[in-house]
């Protein structure tokens, strides 16, 4: 497979992965708004604040809005362009991406990512973002599921699905690190009050977790959530589940043996999995919860690196030009491409 | 549908002079005919979102509005019975034989300039002359291995070839596609009418790459070479290359070692044999033409001279395209072959030659002028509909520069029967077939017909609001 395809096929579902974590994530923080008597702008202000923080663009949205009230952070994370993380960025990346390797796409899996493009473009989802919005979040969850489940059934389990699958346990490993980092803004001693219990549901829904939780007789705590959204063996995206998920990726595609390493990126998968298999949530508590999962976002990051090393850049051992991660294309590139006649 | 229908007073495919339906467009206009409006409304929103859902689209450059836009398409088909596609198919394999002998000839001896056919300035002085690759061979003696000639028709129905597009010819998806369009959204009209398929255009697209190989032990790697998603025509990149399993690459995917092209993937470098490339010649190696490209491969050049890949085209085949060349393909057709041309030029005035430029300025109104190198329906006016304003822009161009400029009779396009707002009108329209040169020739039947959707407007290109139709090859 072409390194660029391989690199591409993972921020494709990378971005697809993102979008319905945030859709989730937002919907579901707007949906806990309901429950409190009305908020005061200062309120509403410490409301929204770890949330944006979450997704690391707090600086951004400060630049753009002088309000920090549910609409400004509502229409940031959801439909502004000129946020490159909002939802419908998301979508129009993960769709940018998958029409440049459109020909290693099944023709479904194409449809529905171009389908979704077309809806989160079009009039009718920005009426349905002031009128229903519940509608407008399931609409883009679901539309992302069916991606997944097109995915799952429609491509051969070879190097693309590898790539493929490392991009989404990534992601969804350093979403699940993200939200729980929520928890950090809890004010004071509000750890197991109502506020507290509040907070520990909206995360586990964030995560899309609460039912998984329920059926496991876990305590509604912070220890309770902690292991079962970091330490689950077997939840889809607990830390634990996706590390070992990322490591068997990688090994498909290397061929290595588990537990052993051909590069990099294995040993840093590695490293991390046996941390997460041998480790508990006493670690997270001595250390501090945020400075933990700090600690895991950043061994994500040098996962990613060392596979974009490894399996897009080595190639390449007579180096030319770099290729750039995502979808980045210079505007001289971009005008070079538009000036070849194409009789 | 057609109640009303008039074909004025141009040569329309469906009905002849006297408005009668031609005796082949009968069956189909009686399925046609058979529906009510809404029914062909509901059909035709079907065809638009099938192309919409499949991104089926092309970009419209310096347009801020979204860059991506459905090529729009016209249910109505364009039919050629069996008899005329048997002379067009055999008009344009003598012309791309022909044309193919002129390059190698052009690349080599020289030949028909020492014999004074065509005046070695023109050739010369041809922007796509490309001299550094005179004496290299390619594989085959194959150096236009897909051609996309224009044909028009005009007033009596007589076929002419307007141009021949011997670069990159694109729009061969749309062919493709306009058939899936047109079999999904209207099936019943296909019934026993006997139409030709086109779906092995790319299987005999592979066969021809795999044909010129320069490896003959094993299976060629054949890629495709995109300048990338920017471009207008990736959708069509992409969609060939699936079609015939092949890697689409960008440049940056390539890489030359020791004289031999490699393509960078996961598992190290992977040596390629033939690349079918949809990037000009200008753009393709840094090393050797334009420095400041980003797209291009460095040292692919030195592996092509080599015959360590072959490429299709050819570099350098933009000569046999330059329009002013094109005056002389009948000549050349003479020349090579000892054959009249099957199909006609259009009468074509050159700039360069005295007469010629004096006739053509003082008849600016009435002809088309066209850039010899410029394609897309741009660097051209159409006299007739011109402003005076425009018309001493292209004058002065033309006095400035008189080797880049013909100029032609406007050519009244055939038109065909095309659904506009509230009803059947005739639009004007053309055809590209899509020749293709390997170990044999082969034409996929019919090819894309491109119609001017607006009314009156004879340019087709559609960056000048342009559409298109299925066109159908009948069996008898």
């Amino acid at each position: 497979m072409l390194s660029r395809v391989a690199n591409t096929l993972y921020w494709m579902v990378r971005y697809v992965e993102r979008a319905d974590n945030l859709a989730r994530l937002i919907d579901v923080n707007r949906q806990r708004l309901l429950d409190f008597e009305s908020l005061d702008s200062e309120r509403l202000r410490g409301f929204w604040k770890p949330i944006i923080q979450s997704t690391g663009d707090e600086e951004l949205f400060h630049s753009l809005y002088d309000e920090s009230g549910s609409d400004e952070v509502i229409r940031f994370m959801t439909a502004d362009l000129r946020n490159p993380n909002s939802i419908v960025s998301c979508i129009s990346l993960a769709r940018e991406n998958a029409r440049t390797v459109r020909d290693q796409l099944s023709d479904e899996l194409w449809e529905e990512i171009n389908a979704l493009h077309l809806f989160t473009k079009s009039h009718e989802a920005g009426q349905l973002l002031i009128s229903d919005p519940p509608k407008y979040y399931e609409n883009v969850r679901r539309s992302a599921l069916t991606f997944l489940g097109i995915a799952a059934s429609t491509t051969s389990r070879d190097e693309a699905w590898e790539f493929m699958d490392l991009g989404r346990h990534l992601e969804r490993a350093d979403k699940t690190t993200r939200f729980l980092d929520i928890s950090t803004y809890l004010p004071a001693g509000s750890e197991s009050d109502s506020t507290g219990v509040l907070h520990w549901t909206a995360i586990l829904r964030s995560c899309g977790a609460m039912g998984a939780f329920r059926a496991g007789h876990h305590e509604l705590s912070a220890r309770g959530v902690l292991d079962f959204l970091i330490f689950s063996k077997t939840f889809p995206r607990s830390v634990r589940y996706c590390t070992e998920r990322v490591d068997l990726s990688l090994h498909q595609i290397s061929g290595t043996a588990r537990g052993t390493f051909s590069n990099e990126a294995e040993r840093e998968a590695g490293l991390l999995l046996a941390a997460l298999n041998f480790g508990s949530t006493d670690e997270a508590f001595e250390v501090g919860l945020h400075d933990f999962l700090d600690g895991l976002q950043v061994r994500f990051n040098k996962i990613a690196d060392a596979v974009f090393e490894t399996y897009v850049l080595m190639p390449d051992r007579i180096q030319v030009r770099p290729l750039e991660p995502g979808a980045g294309i210079s505007a001289v590139a971009a005008w070079q491409m538009e000036q070849q006649q194409q009789q | 549908m057609f109640k009303g229908y008039q074909p004025d007073k141009f040569y329309d495919e469906m009905f002849d002079a006297n408005s009668r339906v031609r005796p082949y467009c009968a069956p189909l206009m009686e399925k046609l005919g058979g529906l009510d409006e809404k029914e062909f409304l509901d059909r035709k929103a079907t065809s638009e979102l099938y192309f919409l859902r499949q991104g089926i689209t092309f970009n419209v450059y310096h347009d801020n509005q979204g860059t991506e836009r459905i090529f729009p398409f016209d249910p109505v088909p364009r039919v050629i019975p069996a008899a005329e596609w048997d002379h067009l198919e055999a008009g344009l394999t003598q012309r791309i034989m022909a044309l193919n002998l002129f390059l190698h000839d052009i690349y080599h001896d020289q030949q028909i300039l020492k014999d004074e056919v065509i005046p070695r300035f023109y050739i010369e002085q041809a922007k796509h002359y490309r001299p550094e690759f005179r004496g290299v061979d390619v594989p085959g003696d194959i150096y236009i291995h897909i051609c996309g000639s224009d044909l028009i028709r005009g007033d009596d129905g007589t076929y002419y070839v307007l141009e021949d597009n011997g670069r990159c010819p694109s729009g061969a998806s749309y062919l493709l596609e306009n058939r899936n369009a047109l079999k999904r959204s209207f099936p019943g009209i296909f019934d026993s009418l006997g139409v030709r398929p086109v779906d092995s255009y790319p299987r005999d697209l592979l066969n021809m790459l795999q044909h010129i190989s320069p490896r003959r032990v094993g299976d060629p790697v054949c890629v495709l070479l995109t300048p990338g998603c920017h471009n207008s025509a990736y959708f069509e990149h992409c969609y060939l290359a699936r079609e015939m399993g092949i890697q689409i690459v960008e440049g940056r995917d390539l890489t030359v070692v020791d004289k031999h092209v490699y393509m960078r993937t996961t598992r190290g470098l992977v040596k390629v044999d033939v690349i079918y490339r949809r990037i000009d010649d200008d753009f393709i190696d840094p090393v050797v033409f334009r420095k400041d490209s980003v797209l291009g491969v460095p040292g692919l050049m030195n592996a092509y001279r080599a015959g360590n890949v072959a490429l299709a085209n050819a570099v350098g085949t933009g000569v046999a395209d330059d329009k002013v060349i094109y005056y002389f393909v009948p000549r050349i057709i003479e020349y090579y072959l000892g054959q009249e041309p099957i199909l006609p030029n259009v009468p074509t005035y050159l700039a360069s030659e005295e007469e010629d430029r004096k006739f053509i300025l003082s008849h600016l109104p009435e002809l088309v002028v066209k850039a010899a190198n410029e394609s897309g329906g741009y660097g051209m006016l159409m006299g007739p509909s011109a402003t005076a304003d425009e018309i001493e822009i292209f004058r002065e161009r033309i006095i400035a520069d008189p080797r880049n400029y013909i100029a032609q009779p406007v050519v009244a396009l055939s038109r065909c029967p095309t659904w506009c707002d509230g009803g059947m009108e005739g639009r004007h329209i053309d055809l590209r077939p899509y020749i293709i040169y390997g170990e044999d020739v082969k034409i996929v039947p019919g090819g894309l017909t491109r119609v001017a959707l607006t009314r009156g407007s004879l340019v087709v290109n559609s960056s000048q609001g342009g559409g298109s139709k299925d066109t159908w090859v009948l069996r008898h």
